[in-house]
Order: C-alpha cells, then sequence, then structure tokens
C-alpha cells in the first residue's frame, strides 16, 4: 500500500494541468441540452481534447487514446475538474459504450467506433428505456426482426439523455415474440436515420436533457449488433457495471462540490448554526470517502481484478452524496436559495439551484437505487429473490 | 499510488480470521460467560504462537517490525469476531507504545515488553480510555498523569470493576498516586490516534458479522410463505447498512496507512475512519435487531453480543463527536479538493 503519487505520476499531473489551463474555454459555455450552439460548443470541446490526446486516456493508442492506466485516469479527471472544464456531452459513448465495446466490439467494430467516439464526431445516446420498461429494463418490447443481413427497428425509447441533439444511438432491442431477459440484442443506430422521429422531453428546469425516440421500420445493418445475436441483456449488464460502477461519476466531481460548499459556508458561517459545521463536514468526509473507494477499486482493477455487483453500492452512494451536497448549500443560501441567479437580491447562489435540481435524478437514472439495493441484497449478500 | 494489501497481508489476515472465526465461536463465548472466564488460554495460546502480539514491535526487540497496514486487517478479523481477548489493544497500541519508551531509555520498559511479546497483559489508562480494561490480569499497568506517563505495578494501584453492558470488556476504575519511581516517560504519541483506528477497524467487522448474521437469519426466517429475506424491506434495510460498510472500510485502510504522518491531514482522515466506521456498524447493528425481530432483543440471539461491542467502541478512544472536531478542523484548514485526497500530497 503506497498512497503517494509517484514522480511520474506527479509529473503527468502536471502535464495535463498545463494542458488545461491553456485550453479549458473561459467562462460558462452554453448548455448542450437546450440549444444546438450549445450542443455543437461542447462538441468542438471534445474535438480539442482529442486533438490533445485527452480524449479518453485509458483508450490504447490506436484507438484515440493513451493506454494509460486507471490511476492516470484518475489523475486525469482529477485536474479536469479542478480547472472547470466543460462537461463530458459524449458521455454515454465515452464512459459506458466506449468500455463497453473495448468488452464485446469487433476489430472492425472498435476500429469504425471507438476512434470517432473519442474525437467527438460521433455523439452517443443511450436508448434502453421505454414508457413499460423503466427499473424492469427486461420488460423491453422495441423489436429488431431479422431481414437477410439487417434488422427492422420497431418501437418506442425513452428518457434517452442528449438524444435530443445527439449522432447515433445504443438500444436494447428483442426479436418477436422473445421473453425477459431472452431474444436481446444489443443494435447501433444513427439518430437521423429514416424512420427514427425524435421528441424532446422538457425537464423541471427547462431544459431538453433528454428525448423519446420513436422507431418506424428503421433498417440497421447487421453487423451494427454489439455482441451476440440474443445475448443483449449480458451487455448491457457490462455497460450497467460501468455506469454505476466508475467511469460515469468521478469522485473529482464532488471533491469539487464540496471545496464550494466549504467556501459557501465559510462565507456565511457567522449566521449559521453550529450543526451546519457538521453538515458540511460529513460532506466533507463523504466526498473523501468516495475518492478513497475509488483509489481502493482502481488498484483492483489496475492489478487485474474484476468490478462486481458491488459496483451498485457506488450508484448509492455518489448519488446520495449529490443530494447531500445541494441541500447543505441550500440551507446555508435560506431564502435566497430559490432565487434565479440573474435575480437581483441572489447575491452568491451561484448554480446551487440548478445543481440541486440535477441531484434529484441521481437516486433515479443509471438504474435507480431502490434497484441497486435488489442487487446488492441479491447478488452480493445472497439474500432470495422475491 | 497503490491503494491494496500486498499478497503476503492478505495471506497474514486471512490465516488470523479463521483461526479467530474458528475458535470464537458464539457457542464458546456463551460458555466463556457461564464460566466466568475472561480469556479462552487455548486461544490465547495460539495468538501468542501465531506471532500476532509482536507485529508492530521492532525486531530488535523480538517482534515482526510491521506497519499499522499490516495490522488493520487482523484488527477487522478481530471485530468480527467479537475477539474478548486484548490482542488489538495490546498489540496495536500497548507493545508499540513500550517499544517506544524502550527506545527512549526507559530500561523497565524492556523487561515489560518481553512480557507483554510473551502473552502477559499490560493494562492502559489513556486519557481517551479512561477507564482500563483487563487491569485485574495484567501484570502491570500503564497510567497517565497528564502528559506523563507511568508504569504502575498492580500492588501500586487500588481497582474497581465498572461493570460494562458488554461482558468482555472488563474495565475498571484505576487508583493510584503518580510518583518519581514510577514515571515511565513523557507524551502519548500517536496512543489516540492508534486506539481510534483500532477501534473503527474492530468496527467494521463488527457492521459485516451483523449484516451476516442478518442475511443468514432471513433467509431462514419465513413470514407470508417466504424467506422475510426475499421483501423488498427487508433487503434494503440491510444493503443500507452494507453500502455503509463499503464506504468506510477504505478510509480505514488510508487512515492505516497515513497516521504515521502525524499531520492534521493524517489525524483528520483517522477521526474521519472512526467516525464513518462508528456510523457504519452502529447502523448494521440496529439492522440486525430489526431484521431479527424480536428475537433480536433476546440474550438467546447472538446479535447483543455484536451490538454491545460496538456501543461501546462507538464512543472509545474518542467520542464521534470529538472526532468531528478534528475533521471540521481540517476541512476548514487545509485545501480541500480532488488532488488532496491522500495525506501524503498535503506536507
Amino acid at each position: 500500500m503506497k498512497l503517494e503519487y509517484t514522480p511520474e505520476q506527479k509529473a503527468f499531473r502536471m502535464e495535463v494541468r498545463a494542458w488545461l489551463e491553456a485550453n479549458v474555454p473561459s467562462g460558462p459555455q452554453p448548455s448542450f441540452d437546450l440549444t444546438r450552439e450549445g450542443f455543437e460548443a461542447h462538441r468542438d470541446w471534445e474535438r480539442k481534447l482529442n486533438d490533445g490526446r485527452w480524449g479518453m486516456v485509458t483508450w490504447p493508442e490506436e484507438l484515440g487514446g493513451r493506454g494509460l492506466d486507471y490511476i492516470r485516469w484518475l489523475i486525469f479527471e482529477e485536474e479536469y475538474y479542478r480547472a472547470g472544464a466543460p462537461t463530458r456531452v459524449n458521455q454515454n459513448g465515452i464512459f459506458l459504450l466506449g468500455p463497453t465495446m473495448m468488452e464485446y466490439g469487433t476489430p472492425e467494430q472498435k476500429q469504425r467506433f471507438l476512434p470517432s467516439m473519442a474525437a467527438g464526431d460521433i455523439v452517443w445516446a443511450q436508448a434502453w428505456s421505454e414508457p413499460g420498461a423503466g427499473s424492469d429494463l427486461a420488460g423491453v418490447r422495441s423489436t429488431c426482426t431479422r431481414d437477410g443481413d439487417h434488422y427492422v427497428l420497431n418501437g418506442q425509447k425513452i428518457w434517452s439523455s442528449r438524444a435530443v441533439f445527439a449522432d447515433w444511438a445504443f438500444g436494447l432491442f428483442r426479436e418477436p415474440g422473445s421473453e425477459r431477459h431472452k431474444g436481446m440484442s444489443l443494435i447501433l443506430f444513427p439518430l437521423d436515420a429514416p424512420g427514427v422521429t425524435r421528441r424532446p422531453i422538457e425537464r423541471m428546469d427547462g431544459e431538453m436533457v433528454f428525448a423519446e425516440i420513436f422507431l418506424d421500420n428503421v433498417r440497421v445493418p447487421v453487423a451494427d449488433r454489439l455482441g451476440d445475436e440474443g445475448q443483449g441483456w449480458a451487455v448491457c449488464m457490462a455497460t450497467a457495471g460501468f455506469e454505476r460502477g466508475l467511469l460515469l461519476r468521478s469522485p473529482a466531481r464532488y471533491q469539487v462540490g464540496v471545496s464550494k460548499l466549504i467556501a459557501l459556508y465559510q462565507a456565511h458561517k457567522d449566521e449559521l448554526p453550529a450543526s451546519m459545521a457538521e453538515r458540511v463536514a460529513k460532506c466533507w468526509m463523504d466526498a473523501d470517502a468516495y475518492a478513497l473507494a475509488i483509489y481502493a477499486m482502481v488498484s483492483k482493477l489496475d492489478k487485474g481484478g474484476k468490478i462486481g455487483p458491488e459496483s451498485s453500492t457506488n450508484k448509492i452512494f455518489w448519488s446520495e452524496l449529490d443530494l447531500a451536497i445541494t441541500s447543505t448549500a441550500m440551507d446555508i443560501l435560506g431564502e435566497r436559495g430559490e432565487l434565479m441567479p440573474g435575480a437581483s437580491e441572489a447575491g452568491d447562489v451561484g448554480t446551487w439551484l440548478a445543481d440541486t435540481i440535477f441531484a434529484l435524478s441521481g437516486p433515479i437514472y443509471a438504474g435507480s437505487n431502490e434497484i441497486q439495493r435488489n442487487i446488492i441484497a441479491e447478488r452480493m449478500l445472497g439474500l432470495p429473490r422475491a | 499510488m497503490e491503494f491494496a494489501f500486498t499478497e503476503d497481508q492478505l495471506a497474514i489476515n486471512d490465516a488470523a480470521r479463521e483461526m479467530l472465526v474458528e475458535t470464537c465461536t458464539t457457542t464458546s463465548m456463551r460458555a466463556m460467560l457461564k464460566d466466568g472466564r475472561a480469556i479462552d488460554q487455548d486461544r490465547w495460546r495460539t495468538i501468542c504462537e501465531m506471532g500476532l502480539l509482536g507485529m508492530l514491535a521492532p525486531e530488535a526487540a523480538g517482534g515482526m517490525g510491521m506497519e499499522l497496514t499490516d495490522f488493520v486487517g487482523i484488527a477487522e478479523a478481530a471485530g468480527y469476531a467479537a475477539l474478548p481477548e486484548p490482542l488489538i489493544e495490546l498489540a496495536g497500541i500497548t507493545i508499540p507504545l513500550l517499544a517506544r519508551l524502550r527506545s527512549q531509555g526507559f530500561a523497565d520498559a524492556g523487561d515489560l515488553l518481553g512480557s507483554a511479546l510473551g502473552g502477559n497483559f499490560i493494562a492502559l489508562g489513556h486519557p481517551a480510555a479512561r477507564l482500563v480494561a483487563n487491569a485485574d490480569s495484567s501484570v502491570a499497568l500503564l497510567l497517565g498523569d497528564g502528559d506523563d506517563l507511568h508504569l504502575a505495578e498492580r500492588i501500586d494501584v487500588q481497582l474497581e470493576r465498572q461493570e460494562s453492558f458488554d461482558p468482555f470488556r472488563r474495565l475498571f476504575a484505576v487508583q493510584w498516586s503518580p510518583s518519581p519511581t514510577t514515571r515511565a516517560g513523557k507524551g502519548w504519541g500517536d496512543v489516540a490516534d492508534r486506539g481510534a483506528l483500532l477501534a473503527a477497524a474492530q468496527m467494521i467487522g463488527l457492521a459485516q458479522r451483523c449484516i451476516d448474521i442478518s442475511v443468514a437469519y432471513a433467509k431462514d426466517r419465513t413470514q407470508f410463505g417466504k424467506p422475510i429475506g426475499s421483501y423488498q424491506a427487508v433487503k434494503h434495510l440491510i444493503a443500507t447498512a452494507q453500502v455503509k460498510i463499503e464506504f468506510a472500510r477504505p478510509v480505514v485502510h488510508a487512515a492505516a496507512a497515513e497516521l504515521p504522518l502525524g499531520t492534521l491531514a493524517a489525524r483528520a482522515r483517522v477521526a474521519h475512519a472512526k467516525i464513518t466506521a462508528g456510523a457504519a456498524a452502529d447502523c448494521a447493528a440496529r439492522a440486525a435487531v430489526q431484521v431479527h425481530g424480536a428475537m433480536g432483543m433476546t440474550w438467546e440471539v447472538d446479535v447483543h453480543l455484536f451490538l454491545k461491542r460496538i456501543t461501546a467502541l462507538n464512543q472509545a478512544w474518542g467520542t464521534p463527536h470529538a472526532h468531528q472536531r478534528t475533521v471540521l478542523e481540517r476541512a476548514m484548514a487545509l485545501p480541500t479538493g480532488p488532488e488532496t485526497t491522500f495525506a501524503s500530497a498535503l506536507g
């Protein structure tokens, strides 16, 4: 156990820091969920990252990465959040589909999709949930009907983040007549293909963070299926493992949030009860605990270990941590908390209100926390299924 | 940067855990209570023979010269077994303290160190653990008078048993008078931090034990025609406690690695470990009582053996409230943020 960065790791951190300081756009970027311009500005940032070969540092060099280990990925992420760099518009691609493709993709698929993903040329959306299949994902009813060397896709997907402006989606479909976990396939399709209709869904704050996708006889080559035919469930569970376990929410995100929370607390502490200090301290502890747990997990991965169902504990922990950070900030802000940043009395409300609204979705997306608790109970602890 | 135990560390932990779990069954613990025995002599002999007592003593003094990261897993295992014997306090706190006193030139400490490595108890009375455990069965007592350390013999002190609801915590109020002849040195050094860290590690083990017995019971106990563990209300209660354990354990391991630095950042990680392991253990113990239903309230079911130890350790070696002050001091005084996770990065 060596809880100290090597000179090489320290040098790497400085290299990342210097590049980000020179390249991160100054000031807040327009949202990628509101306008095409905002979305494209974020795509430009992805391209810039890729030009510096910072798109996805853990990927092999021939696929657009640097072939680095996960400790360096964590260092990169720490610097990324420290620099306040833009949120990754292609996170569904690089953090979810990318690693899944590394495991299940054919060499041709990897060559075709991963470099363009790292470059931001193709921004991805996830098309799994349906109106009748949320927590019960095996209840998916959208179909893929085999027609020679093509599939014909039909059905309706919902809650697809980024799908309003994204280029491609990875969706879960089933053979007509198949049931539950059998007969499913994970299929990649362009969101501008004939027969695809997108309908934006407005979130409570007015942003178009997700969309419904309607598929009406959409023809897709069989070569664009990821993993074996009928093995879609297993492929999706691998993706879900990445989503919950490690990649989607790096600890640096919350450590930066806690630093902001501490600054907010210190600016107002004379007006606040002592109990507020305890809540702030709890947030600091939990953000660091998450970081330590991820460092432990990454050390295990770098030694050739695997992440199992314990990834579900991560998802519960970071989503609850996010709620704790934002609700503590709202309580510090008091009656100003409801004010939009433009209001003249808003003072230092910053983005806390928006962050609070977003944090509410944490226990829902990437598999609701109730489902995660079932997974922990059944697969980690061995309790019987209902 | 590598936040993982070595193969050797894992092997030692496994061996110790196996021995403790095998010998320290709740049946045997109940037999000890019935006979009024505070220690199991056979197990204590095995503990001595395995060399566990000397893990943290310098090699020159007959120990193994190992580090807290080697020992923290043993403390977890001792917690899991709710071990009655004072292995963790003796090997993790008292023996390293004696080794320090010896190296500072206090001759008697050398003799006592040898005695302790041979399996004799030396009791410890620290300001953060005022009541002295196992004082009656110890050959000597290390006691504090302000910042001065004193070594008292059994005949120098008057003991009054303070009965704990954990029957295996044998606590005593000690009456004694410090004198120049008993003075053994100055300064507790890292004793309070070691006490807190090792209490935290034991609570991780105890918490996991609470989960494991709850899972076993929930698989077995049937209501409405199904095992109660198939119901989500029961699953979620247990899973919630398991999440707390998963995010307390790495904190305890980091604290074990960082404690020797002695900086504010390192002390805050120890405090963090104590708070968070205590909270996880408390949550797991409550879940265990709830899952066992009315049986969880009884003497007959084993839950109380673990719950009582958790309740005691949560307040021992610094209360959660006291540790919170250290955490707060660190969070406000030192840089926070992504690159500040490890104490080594803060100097």
